[in-house]
């Protein structure tokens, strides 16, 4: 569920504009109406934003924001401002760049969209960066990453719930044998994690653990140093508990020392219109704090009260 | 006796001549029947001393029935039903169909593949890169999987010093075959499965330049790698060779098939740089062919499509 507030009685485009323009004019920046006004508009609404300021003022938005304001908070209203699909493609190019961490972005964007939004992130990449975002992984990643990603980003699973049992215990099959040999980059595996439907693969785990008594999780510890089966164990979460998935990384990112505020950003403004209140939730339980005062604790100034309007911290 | 071989000549080709059917059977006495299953070789004596229509007959009779039915049928459709309806044909005939998977994926637009994908999705109840990849079990099944899951950038921007690279790599997977066939090799497939067609035309000029000759010359590629490229750079001269095949004398049920699947998929498209391909290569022009090799409604349709406009 979405931990995003939107006030009952919402200003009008040309208001929202106007006022915004206002927080950029004069020496200084006005942050705080910056995040008074963005952070509680949903996507639609910042769209129609964006291209209002455009044509009233004839420049983008994002180029405004680039202008005044800097780093983490930055970052943080450019990536929330920016429309989903734009969004996932921006963090994806930016991933194909880096060094290998960035492999696990690639993998969160392939396994937690929907079919329609990963889509739709291709086409906006397309529009971007004028290349496929196949060719761009395709040609920056190597070896067992590759051969995992590349599904991976060009899948268009089917989203309905069918779910056939019979295939899902032949299937636990083929991924036991192959995790017990130690075969973690077989091209069933993968062709199974990467190509079968969410529900299916979900039944697929569920017959797993009936069959051999473990989660397939616990079997892909065997060696913890191993990047790749981390990003495999983390694929499998991914597409079947994705708000597990979210409350590592913010845990993660949260106790790193110095905190990450990269991994910070990233899931607060891809989940705040998605499911950041589930994950919320989870994080509460493992945790036992909520993340607001985590976030509290190990963020300041207005990158952090970004962050809290974002995560729906009190009100408006 | 010319009724009886003009009958014969009305069953065979593609289609019937329904118009010779209907004159000379409609208008037949029983000995001129009885003369026709004697000869006709289409009936063969049975113990019981009458002449049995050969099974085998009936069902190729009920193809070349059909064809008219089913090219009207497929050109009726919606252009991603159709795709994903030839691509679950494909995968459930068997490996001898792989090319025409290799077909839909690589001579379409970005948007015609994706519509087909999202078309697969509501008929079958499944993806197609899940069905591919799980019914597929050759050296192709790597190459096959990637081509049906592209979303190729469409712009025509290209890196000439990438495509030389690209260029090299594949010169050096075909001089090493022997150790893995190239239609396996990860780079092979990365490069084809992933780049924009004009970027892919210049990869294949630079191959032509540093190895001296063209990829489609090259001995010992599997044929279903030549297909993808060829789908994929110059798909015409695909589609006019599918067009010879199907139309050849002796052609088996499969390819015949090709006739139909590539008027009716190409005719809104590019049939007219098909045509103008075929005659260049064949040396005759396609509708003669059509009208030489096909009969009745289904030859007449076939025509039509290709005419309209015109």
């Amino acid at each position: 569920m979405s931990t995003l507030t939107v006030p009952a009685q919402v200003p009008s485009v040309t208001e929202d504009c106007e006022q915004l323009r206002k927080a950029f004019e004069g020496w200084g920046t006005n942050e705080q109406l910056i995040i008074s006004i963005l952070a509680h508009r949903n996507a639609a609404q910042r769209k129609l934003i964006r291209q209002t300021y455009a044509d009233t003022y004839g420049e983008d938005l994002l180029k405004s924001l680039d202008k005044e304001l800097t780093n983490d908070f930055e970052r943080v209203v450019m990536l929330w401002t920016l429309d989903p699909a734009e969004r996932d493609a921006f963090l994806a190019n930016e991933a194909t760049k880096r060094w290998t961490s960035s492999n696990q972005v690639l993998m969160e964007i392939a396994c937690t969209r929907s079919s329609k939004q990963l889509l739709e992130a291709r086409q906006a990449y397309h529009a971007r960066f004028k290349k496929s975002l196949e060719e761009d992984v395709g040609y920056h990643t190597n070896g067992d990453f590759r051969k995992l990603l590349l599904p991976l980003v060009t899948a268009y699973r089917y989203e309905g719930d069918e779910v056939n049992i019979t295939l899902a215990k032949s299937e636990a099959k083929i991924l036991h044998e192959k995790i017990s040999n130690k075969t973690y980059n077989d091209e069933d595996l993968i062709r199974i994690l990467a190509t079968r439907s969410k529900a299916q693969i979900n039944a697929t785990l569920n017959q797993y653990k009936n069959v051999y008594g473990n989660d397939i999780d616990q079997d892909l510890e065997a060696d913890p140093k191993d990047e790749y089966l981390d990003l495999l164990r983390a694929t499998v979460q991914c597409l079947v508990r994705p708000e597990h998935y979210f409350e590592k990384i913010l845990r993660l990112a949260i106790n790193k020392q110095g905190t990450d505020e990269g991994a910070l950003t990233r899931v607060v403004t891809t989940r705040a219109e998605v499911d950041l209140k589930v994950i919320k939730d989870e994080y509460q339980r493992r945790n036992s704090v909520p993340l607001d005062r985590a976030v509290v604790k190990d963020t300041s100034g207005d990158y952090e009260k970004m962050l809290l309007a974002l995560l729906g911290h009190g009100d408006a | 006796m010319a009724e009886i071989e003009a009958l014969i000549k009305a069953f065979s080709g593609h289609g019937v001549d329904e118009k010779t059917v209907i004159s000379i059977l409609g208008n037949s006495q029983p000995e001129h029947r009885q003369a026709f299953r004697k000869e006709g070789g289409f009936f063969a004596e049975d113990e019981r001393r009458f002449e049995r229509w050969n099974d085998h007959h009936v069902k190729l009779l009920k193809h070349e029935f059909m064809r008219f039915k089913n090219a009207v049928v497929l050109w009726a459709m919606h252009p991603w039903e159709r795709d994903a309806r030839l691509i679950k044909e494909a995968l459930k005939k068997g490996p001898n169909s792989n090319s025409v998977i290799v077909e839909i994926a690589s001579t379409r637009s970005s948007d015609e593949l994706l519509g087909a994908r999202k078309a697969y999705h509501s008929l079958f109840e499944h993806s197609i890169e899940e069905d591919v990849a799980s019914h597929i079990h050759g050296k192709e099944k790597k190459l096959l999987v990637a081509l049906v899951s592209a979303y190729r950038y469409e712009g025509p921007k290209i890196k000439e010093d990438v495509a030389k690279s690209e260029a090299k790599a594949l010169i050096s997977a075909v001089k090493n075959a022997e150790k893995q066939n190239p239609i396996e090799n990860d780079e092979v497939v990365r490069i084809l499965s992933t780049r924009s067609k004009p970027h892919l035309k210049s990869v294949f000029k630079h191959y032509k330049e540093i190895a001296g000759q063209h990829f489609e010359d090259e001995l010992d590629v599997h044929l279903i790698l030549q297909a993808a490229v060829q789908c994929l750079i110059t798909p015409q001269s695909y589609f006019s060779r599918v067009l010879d095949e199907a139309m050849r004398d002796g052609a088996d049920k499969n390819t015949k098939k090709g006739l139909t699947r590539v008027l009716v998929t190409r005719a809104d498209v590019d049939i007219r740089a098909i045509s103008d391909d075929y005659r260049n290569h064949y040396a005759i022009p396609l509708a003669d062919k059509i009208e030489a090799k096909a009969k009745g409604s289904y030859k007449e349709f076939l025509l039509t499509l290709m005419a309209r406009g015109s």
